[in-house]
C-alpha cells in the first residue's frame, strides 16, 4: 500500500518509536547499571546516564567475579558456553543433515515408521525427560564434561524435519542427472545436496546457536564444578551470592556479556539467515 | 557408437500396473528413434528403463552387445538431456559439464580439453562458462544441457522431452540444433517427445506408444501414408485426420458416408470387404477443391479459418453430420454454406476396421 499522508506517516513513526523504546529500554537500564560502581547501584534513584566504571567492571566481571562470591570471572564461563553453543549447533546439524538424507533418499524398511518417531520427540524436549536423561548422562560419567552438556540437547527433530523438507523440494531429475554422471549416494550428499542446502544450514546454525547459549536449567542440573559453569546460569547464581546485597554492577556486566555473542551470530548471518527461511529458488 | 537392441522388454510396477507391455526394437548405429504418443503411454518409463533409471521386469535391454539391465546409469555408457535440463544450479557452467568426468577421474588437461570442444560445438562462449545456470536464458541451458551429454562422448544419447520448456519459436531452432547435431556427432539416439511435429521432423523412425503398446513403427514417411491403426492415424498430422462411419458398398469399388457421400475405393484392394461397416479417414490435405463436374462430392462449409498460408474449412458432406476440416492452399474466400465440389484420389483412403481399430488392407 502505496499513501502519502503526513499524518498517518506520523503517526506509524510514533508508534513504531515507542515501540523501539519499550525494546531498548531495558537494555540501555542493564548498560548503564554497567557502567556505576556498586555503591552507586543500591541507591535510590536507580541511575538513567551512564557513569564513569565501566572499564573496572569489565575487568573485574571477566576476571575475579563477585567479590565474596565464587570467585570465578565470567571469562571462562563465556568460553563454556560458546564451547557448548557450538557443539549443540553442529552436532544437531550434522546429525539431522545425515538423517534427513537417509529418510528421503532410501529405501529400507519401516522408513516411515523411522521418520515419524524422529518427530514425535518433537513432544520430548528436555524438560520433560530431565530426570531419566540425568541418570544416563550420571551413569555415562559424563557430568561435569563438554560432552554431558551438548549431548542430550543435540537429537532433533525440527532439524531433521526442515531438512527433510528442504530435500524433497530438490528435483529427482538432479538425483537422476547425479547418478549418470555416476556420483554415489555420499558424492551426491557432499557434491549436490550440502552446497545447495548451505542457505538452510546457516539459518538452522543461528537458531540452534542461539537455543544452545540459552540453555540454563541442564547446565544447572550436571554442572557441579565451576570450571564447567556456563554464562545464563552464572547470572542466577550471582543473584544468590552469600548474604549480601547483590553486585547490580557486575551482574549486569555479565548480563550485556552474555548477549554478545547471540547478537553477533545474528549480524554476521544476518543476510544467509534471511536467504535461508525465505528462498525458494531451486 | 553402438547399436540398442530392445528383446521383448516389459515393465511392471509393484502395484501391478503394466505401464510397457514388451517392446521389441532394434535400434541401428548412428540412428535417431524418436518414441512418440500422448501423456501417460509409457514412452518416459521406456527411455528410463534405456537409462537405468527405471527397472526392467522382462526382457532385455541390450546396448552395443552389452546386456544391461543390470547395469548402474554410469555403466551404461549414455548420456541423457532431461526435461528440465537438471543443471546442478550451485555449479556454474563447466563444472556442470566436467562434473561427471571429474567422477570417472579423468586428467584436468582432458576434461578441460572436451568442455572446450563441446561447447565450441553448441557455441557457448568462455564468459557463458563461468556463469551458473540461472543467470541463462532457457535455450542457453539446453545447450548446457547437452553439452553435458556430449562431453561424456557416450554410445547412446537420451532425450527426454528436451524442448518442452521452450518457447515455439526457440523450439524450432533448437530442434534444428538438435538434428544437426546428432547427424554430425553420429550417436545413436533416442528421444521422447509428445510433440508429433517434432517426432515427424527429427526422427529417422518412430515409435509410437499407446498405453505401453507400441502402435506402430516406422519411417515418418510410412507412418504419415499408412497408419497402422486408428490411433496412430489421429496421432499423426495436425490438423488431425477425419474420420466418419461409412459403409463399403456390394461390390467393394467405393465407400459410402451415412449421408451418402461416395468416395473411390481403389480397383480391387477392398473387394473382400464388400458390404463391410468401417472407419474412413481422410487427411484433410487430401480432399482437393476442383470443378463441379468432377467432383464426387460436395462439402458444406460451416466455419473458416484462415491460417494465411492454408485455410481450414469445416464442414460435412450432405446430411452426414460428422464435422471433416480440410485444408486448403493459400487463401482462399469461402463463406459458411457455400457448397464445396471436391475430389479424393482413391489411393488416399485409409480405411480402418470399427472393432480391431486396425488397419483394413
Amino acid at each position: 500500500m502505496i499513501e502519502n499522508r503526513p499524518f498517518i506517516t506520523a503517526i506509524s513513526h510514533i508508534v513504531l518509536v515507542i515501540g523501539v523504546m519499550i525494546i531498548a529500554f531495558p537494555i540501555w537500564v542493564t548498560f548503564v547499571a554497567a557502567t556505576h560502581d556498586a555503591v552507586r547501584m543500591v541507591q535510590v534513584p536507580l541511575p538513567l546516564w551512564p557513569g564513569s566504571h565501566f572499564f573496572e567492571n569489565l575487568d573485574q566481571t571477566l576476571n575475579k567475579g563477585i567479590e565474596g562470591g565464587v570467585n570465578q570471572g565470567v571469562a571462562m564461563m563465556m568460553l563454556n558456553s560458546l564451547i557448548m553453543a557450538m557443539m549443540i549447533a553442529v552436532g544437531k546439524i550434522a546429525i539431522s543433515l545425515i538423517s534427513a538424507f537417509a529418510i528421503v533418499y532410501f529405501r529400507f524398511p519401516f522408513r516411515m515408521g523411522f521418520f515419524w518417531m524422529i518427530f514425535i520427540t518433537l513432544m520430548l524436549p528436555v524438560e520433560v525427560r530431565i530426570i531419566p536423561t540425568f541418570e544416563v548422562v550420571a551413569n555415562l560419567n559424563l557430568l561435569n564434561s563438554y560432552l554431558g552438556l551438548s549431548v542430550p540437547l543435540i537429537a532433533s527433530a525440527t532439524a531433521t524435519f526442515m531438512f527433510r523438507q528442504t530435500f524433497l523440494t530438490i528435483p529427482d531429475e538432479l538425483l537422476e542427472a547425479a547418478r549418470i554422471d555416476g556420483a554415489g549416494p555420499m558424492r551426491f550428499f557432499k557434491d549436490i545436496l550440502l552446497p545447495m542446502s548451505r542457505t538452510n544450514i546457516a539459518a538452522l546454525f543461528v537458531i540452534l546457536f542461539i537455543y544452545g547459549w540459552n540453555q540454563y536449567l541442564w547446565p544447572l542440573l550436571v554442572t557441579t564444578d565451576r570450571d564447567m559453569y556456563t554464562i545464563v546460569m552464572a547470572i542466577k547464581q550471582m543473584l544468590e551470592a552469600a548474604e549480601q546485597a547483590p553486585e547490580w554492577n557486575v551482574i549486569m556486566m555479565t548480563t550485556l556479556l552474555a548477549m554478545l555473542p547471540p547478537v553477533a551470530v545474528v549480524i554476521f548471518m544476518q543476510k544467509l539467515f534471511v536467504k535461508g527461511l525465505t528462498e525458494t529458488e531451486k | 557408437m553402438a547399436h540398442v537392441r530392445l528383446d521383448h522388454t516389459q515393465k511392471t510396477y509393484p502395484n501391478g500396473f503394466k505401464a510397457i507391455h514388451g517392446v521389441d526394437v532394434e535400434i541401428s548405429d548412428g540412428e535417431l528413434i524418436v518414441l512418440v504418443g500422448p501423456s501417460g503411454c509409457g514412452k518416459s518409463t521406456l527411455l528410463r528403463m534405456i537409462a537405468g533409471l527405471e527397472s526392467v521386469t522382462e526382457g532385455t535391454i541390450s546396448i552395443g552387445d552389452r546386456v544391461v539391465n543390470d547395469l548402474e546409469p554410469a555403466d551404461r555408457d549414455i548420456a541423457m538431456v532431461f526435461q528440465n535440463y537438471a543443471l546442478y544450479p550451485h555449479m556454474n557452467v563447466f563444472d556442470n559439464m566436467a562434473y561427471g568426468l571429474k567422477i570417472r577421474g579423468l586428467a584436468k588437461s582432458e576434461i578441460l580439453a572436451r568442455v572446450k570442444k563441446a561447447a565450441d560445438i553448441l557455441e557457448l562462449t568462455d564468459d557463458q562458462l563461468t556463469r551458473k545456470p540461472r543467470q541463462l536464458s532457457g535455450g542457453q541451458r539446453q545447450r548446457v544441457a547437452m553439452g553435458r551429454a556430449i562431453v561424456r562422448e557416450p554410445s547412446v544419447f537420451l532425450f527426454d522431452e528436451p524442448l518442452s520448456n521452450l518457447d515455439a519459436k526457440l523450439r524450432v531452432q533448437m530442434r534444428l540444433e538438435i538434428k544437426r547435431l546428432q547427424e554430425r556427432l553420429g550417436i545413436t539416439s533416442v528421444y521422447v517427445t509428445h510433440d508429433q511435429v517434432e517426432a515427424m521432423t527429427l526422427g529417422h523412425r518412430l515409435m509410437v506408444l499407446n498405453e505401453g503398446i507400441v502402435e506402430q513403427l516406422g519411417t515418418p514417411i510410412e507412418l504419415y501414408e499408412h497408419p497402422a491403426s486408428l490411433f496412430v492415424a489421429g496421432f499423426i498430422g495436425s490438423p488431425a485426420m477425419n474420420f466418419a462411419p461409412a459403409k463399403i458398398n456390394a461390390d467393394g469399388s467405393g465407400v459410402n458416408l451415412d449421408g451418402g457421400a461416395e468416395f473411390q475405393l481403389p480397383t480391387g484392394t477392398y473387394a473382400e470387404f464388400a458390404n463391410q461397416d468401417v472407419i474412413l479417414g481422410i487427411r484433410p490435405e487430401d480432399l482437393i477443391l476442383t470443378d463441379s463436374v468432377t467432383s464426387t462430392t460436395n462439402l458444406t462449409a460451416t466455419l473458416v479459418e484462415h491460417l494465411g498460408a492454408d485455410t481450414l474449412v469445416h464442414g460435412h458432406f450432405g446430411s452426414d453430420q460428422t464435422d471433416m476440416t480440410i485444408r486448403l492452399g493459400g487463401i482462399q474466400i469461402i463463406k459458411s454454406d457455400d457448397l464445396l465440389p471436391l475430389r479424393l484420389s482413391p489411393e488416399k483412403i485409409h480405411l480402418f476396421n470399427p472393432g480391431t481399430k486396425k488397419r483394413l488392407a
